[in-house]
């Protein structure tokens, strides 16, 4: 569980994060929503300790994070994984390399084949089992983001962070990587946290969502209460999208034709 | 200006805290030293040539009293060699490609947080990106500077012979008389200051790269002309020092 107490940040005296509060629980996709430039990304690089708060503390299991020994904050990193917005793969190294590399940097005990052994199990598991002795120029958006899930889980995180893992996908691919976090989510029971503006994301993996507005919690609640949430600084966010106003209207020209679209299977990825 | 050096300084800091461990910074440091070294001895093998073979004949040129003996040329092209042209040009040819590689490289590593990835892993960046690109440096440009002055010679000597400006066993008694070793440790001073500066202000310029494509450019392109910069002024100091 990740606790966030009070944090706040502000840029040359302009408050991006306006005392958030909030609780991140083990074991599910907690996701933090939100329009552009709502400090999601600022409040996410607070979290992994790439940004300190100008105020508020952050706790990893009850171990406080924000202002605590070096050896203590180096602990709780090394139990991190996490899926940048753009990869953030190492283009010098294969997909193999890349998946091995935490393994290499933070595990010095494991012999090579039990590092193997590991590298095949991440890369099988997220559906590259063949796709090893690629470089990261060769290979789609949707496989860098799988590599980079592949490299977080790699060394046995205990906190997976996935900074819009969306952006750039179509819509099919979408869906396919957000399952795969929720999955592995749910398989190792660890403490996800996905920054999306994605409603599909909040849809499919949104255990708990957490909406936050100009720098400041507005609302939190999960995936089956979004949809009746009385926030209107919410509902604007979510009825916003264009293609959920053209659905409501096909719907109602329609009379419940939508649900018959949304009952098609989609086809795999 | 002063703010800059103090992040300098803090950035050179950073690299020696938390280092990441031997067998991983050493296996570093050899990939840098191809990449530093071997990939540089082309180019460094090029110009040293050309600036020998045109240093003889421009001193023949300018040599033209009966009283000066003709051995004269190869010394003044063994001492200019050895005390400045293969230290200094070799260097600022090194800030032109190994400065801007090692800025453009971090550049791009930062921009597209591949630097975030590795903090987010507790591993300090700084120590595993930086340090074996200096220490690559220092092991690398002496070496470079060494052939450099043994192609500097050289080519003077082919120029001198080949235009007929000098025989060569004049030009082999000029390179022998008067030699002074201690220039040779000179000149070696002079590379590993060299190095540190260009890889350190270049490492500096590329880890702090903020922005996209426009400002990795920019990055490289201030890293080399800080480099020169900062050779000129040490190679003065140097001298004024240490001769």
């Amino acid at each position: 569980m990740i606790e966030i107490h009070n944090v706040q940040k502000a840029f040359n005296g302009n408050a991006v994060l306006k005392g958030i509060n909030c609780t991140f629980e083990t074991g599910k996709c907690n996701l933090l929503l939100g329009g552009s430039g709502t400090g999601k990304s600022v409040l996410l690089q607070c979290i992994v300790g790439l940004m300190k708060p100008d105020l508020g503390s952050i706790t990893f299991d009850g171990t406080v994070f924000t202002n605590n020994k070096v050896d203590i904050r180096q602990e709780i990193r090394r139990k991190i994984g996490m899926l940048f917005q753009g990869s953030a793969l190492f283009d010098s190294m294969t997909v193999y390399e890349n998946t091995e590399f935490p393994l290499k940097m933070l595990t010095p005990e494991m012999s090579k084949e039990e590092r193997r052994d590991r590298v095949e199990f991440c890369l099988k598991r997220v559906g590259l089992e063949n796709a090893g002795n690629k470089m990261p120029s060769e290979i789609s958006g949707g496989m860098k983001k799988r590599v980079g899930i592949a490299r977080a889980i790699a060394p046995n995180c205990t906190y997976l962070f996935c900074d819009e893992p969306n952006s750039g996908l179509d819509p099919a691919t979408s869906i396919k990587i957000d399952e795969l976090i929720h999955e592995i989510t749910h398989e190792y029971g660890i403490t996800t946290v996905v920054i999306t503006h994605d409603m599909n994301s909040v849809v499919e993996i949104g255990d708990h969502i957490i909406f936050l507005h100009k720098g400041e919690k507005l609302w939190d609640g999960n995936k089956d209460q979004i949809l009746t949430a009385k926030v209107p600084e919410l509902r604007e966010f979510i009825f916003s999208s264009s293609l959920v106003r053209a659905a409501k209207r096909v719907d109602e020209e329609s009379e419940g034709g939508l649900e018959a679209l949304a009952n098609e299977p989609l086809s795999e990825v | 200006m002063v703010k800059t050096f103090g992040s300098f300084l803090i950035f050179m800091q950073s690299m020696l805290v938390r280092k990441e461990r031997f067998a991983v910074l050493w296996k570093r440091t050899i990939d840098e030293c191809v990449l530093i070294g071997t990939d540089s001895v082309f180019i460094v093998s090029v110009v040293a040539a050309f600036i020998g073979a045109v240093t003889c004949v421009q001193i023949s040129y300018n040599l033209i009293s009966p009283l000066i003996p003709k051995s004269t040329i190869g010394y003044m092209v063994r001492e200019m060699t050895i005390l400045e042209l293969a230290p200094t040009i070799t260097s600022i040819v090194l800030a032109g490609k190994v400065g801007s590689s090692i800025a453009g490289g971090l550049g791009t590593m930062r921009i597209t947080e591949q630097v975030s990835a590795l903090e987010v892993m507790g591993i300090n960046s700084a120590s595993y990106l930086v340090l074996p690109r200096i220490v690559a440096s220092i092991l690398m440009f002496p070496l470079l500077v060494i052939l450099a002055m043994l192609l500097s010679i050289l080519g003077g000597y082919l120029a001198g012979t080949l235009t007929g400006a000098i025989s060569a066993s004049e030009y082999i008694e000029g390179i022998r008389s008067d030699f002074i070793p201690y220039n040779i440790t000179f000149a070696i001073i002079k590379s590993i200051v060299f190095a540190f500066l260009v890889s350190s202000i270049s490492a500096f310029k590329g880890y702090y790269t903020e922005g996209g494509a426009l400002e990795v450019g920019a990055a490289s392109t201030g890293a080399v002309t800080n480099s020169i910069i900062a050779i000129l002024l040490a190679d003065f100091v140097l001298a004024a020092i240490l001769l």
